[in-house]
């Protein structure tokens, strides 16, 4: 059972804060991710772009497991989770719990929020570093009303997220990803659900978390926004990283016709 | 008034409603146990609750009944190796409740499946385990999701306690029943027995109201 191998990376100052390994994922005879790798270090802000089927979402989910990849590795902290595959070429994975600890350290906000309906907002800020690493109740309490403060609900905190609109209920899925205090985030299309007067004030509260240096993975349509934050910029095509570099060149001048074509139909 | 028999229907009474209420205990307990192991991944698991419903919904009540008190009065001195009664309360506590946890595995594997997928996969995003996920997001609102559902199981539970009677259990029908052949006058007293099985009825739909629009809160979305 020891398909998943545990070790420590070396520690340094120049340790990239997530690697992200080879990443391989299949659905039956479709190979959806051919072997994708990411580096992001501190106050990277990394957006991910392609066209639907591109495969963007599902590599995110990898990061954190929601997928379990086929194959790869994702290091993070000085912990590295390798996906080994059984004898029918099944991945394996030995320790649920490596996993939950990962997870614990990688925030995920979602597209369509999943907030907890049964929660107010503060409680669903407040839920998961009580409950998952089992923090200090009232410490947890301020940190989490002060999040609020700063994605602008403090008002809204004893609300259900059904009483909310799309962009509070983002807004406050954030918060909720931030009061884990995680080392990275994972944006999974965060404005896709968004009617369009909505995604404003939700890429707001984003652009200042990459001021504040967050390090940050976006997934996106947003080519403005993506042009504006990102430190680097992905562009994959067919589960396979087909350019990747610093916005300014990505987005001016790109190598590839493929996203060349791609940046042509999402411009305008 | 009843020529003095009240005092009597009142404590059947009493009894019909301690059978109903430790009933429902028991049944809620076999029922998320028994949908929680209908879902599970492992096919011996599932089996196991599938025939444990197929069984306590197939059988005629009163014969569950039956078959609690005699049978439970067998195995029960085979385990203790000593002659041991059963009493009639406690095995109607647990053929209502078997019977009404049969059906409710039903209702909570609906309201299990109604939890938006997404939640589930926040609250394991969020570091929590398979039972925490399970403990604090899908259980709350389960609740919510089964309570109408469980509410009518919990009605006819509650008349089905009539059936308790036959092994002897001193609840509100045998009460009423022990009256009228006392006073010859039959109609009278399944009356007032009606009525008070009635109003039961009223005070557990309030019960339920209550408790439906407190499990409510914060769920209707926003009008606009």
């Amino acid at each position: 059972m020891s398909d998943v191998s545990l070790a420590k990376a070396p520690a340094g100052d120049a340790a990239p804060t997530l690697q992200v390994l080879d990443i391989h994922k299949r659905y039956g005879g479709l190979e959806v991710l051919k072997g994708i790798s990411l580096e992001a270090r501190d106050g990277d802000v990394i957006s991910i772009i392609g066209s639907s089927g591109s495969g963007k979402s599902t590599f995110l989910r990898c990061i954190n497991f929601l997928e379990t990849p086929d194959a790869g590795a994702v290091k993070i902290g000085g912990e590295e989770i390798r996906v080994r595959q059984d004898r029918k070429g099944n991945p394996r994975i030995a320790s649920h719990r490596q996993i939950e600890r990962l997870r614990a350290r990688v925030g995920m906000v979602f597209q369509s929020f999943n907030l907890w309906p049964h929660l107010t907002v503060l409680q669903n800020v407040m839920e998961a570093p009580v409950h998952v690493l089992g923090q200090n109740k009232a410490e947890v309490r301020e940190r989490a009303e002060a999040l609020l403060a700063k994605v602008g609900l403090a008002e809204r905190r004893d609300y259900y997220p059904n009483h909310l609109s799309g962009g509070q209920q983002q807004r406050a899925a954030i918060a909720r990803a931030l009061c884990m205090e995680p080392q990275v985030i994972l944006f999974d299309e965060p404005t896709s659900a968004l009617d369009p007067e909505l995604v404003v004030e939700v890429l707001g509260v984003i652009r200042n978390l990459a001021e504040e240096g967050r390090t940050m993975l976006i997934v996106t349509h947003e080519m403005a926004f993506a042009r504006d934050v990102s430190s680097q910029v992905m562009f994959l095509h067919q589960g396979r990283t087909e350019e990747q570099g610093p916005p300014s060149k990505l987005f001016t001048d790109p190598d590839s016709q493929r996203l060349r074509q791609f940046l042509a139909s999402h411009l305008h | 008034m009843l020529q003095g028999f009240l005092p009597q229907l009142l404590s059947g009474l009493w009894v019909t409603v301690q059978l109903a209420l430790g009933a429902v205990c028991v049944g809620l307990v076999l029922g998320i146990a028994g949908a929680a192991m209908k879902l599970s991944p492992l096919a011996p698991v599932r089996w196991v609750a599938e025939t444990y419903t197929a069984i306590f919904r197939g059988l005629p009540e009163l014969l569950t009944v039956l078959l609690v008190y005699f049978g439970g009065t067998v195995l029960m001195t085979a385990i203790i190796g000593d002659y041991f009664e059963v009493s009639a309360y406690g095995a109607g506590v647990a053929a209502l409740g078997i019977t009404f946890g049969a059906y409710a595995t039903e209702v909570f594997r609906g309201a299990i499946l109604a939890v938006p997928k997404g939640q589930v996969e926040a609250a394991h995003a969020f570091g929590m385990s398979k039972l925490l996920a399970f403990r604090r997001v899908v259980l709350p609102q389960v609740w919510r999701i089964a309570l109408p559902g469980l509410g009518n199981l919990f009605l006819v539970l509650l008349k089905d306690t009539a059936l308790v009677s036959v092994v002897g259990l001193e609840d509100l029908m045998r009460e009423a029943d022990i009256a009228s052949r006392y006073t010859k006058e039959p109609f009278t007293f399944y009356m007032a027995a009606a009525f008070l099985y009635l109003g039961l009825t009223v005070v557990t739909m309030a019960v339920l109201h209550v408790l439906e629009t407190r499990a409510n809160r914060g769920q209707r979305r926003a009008a606009g």
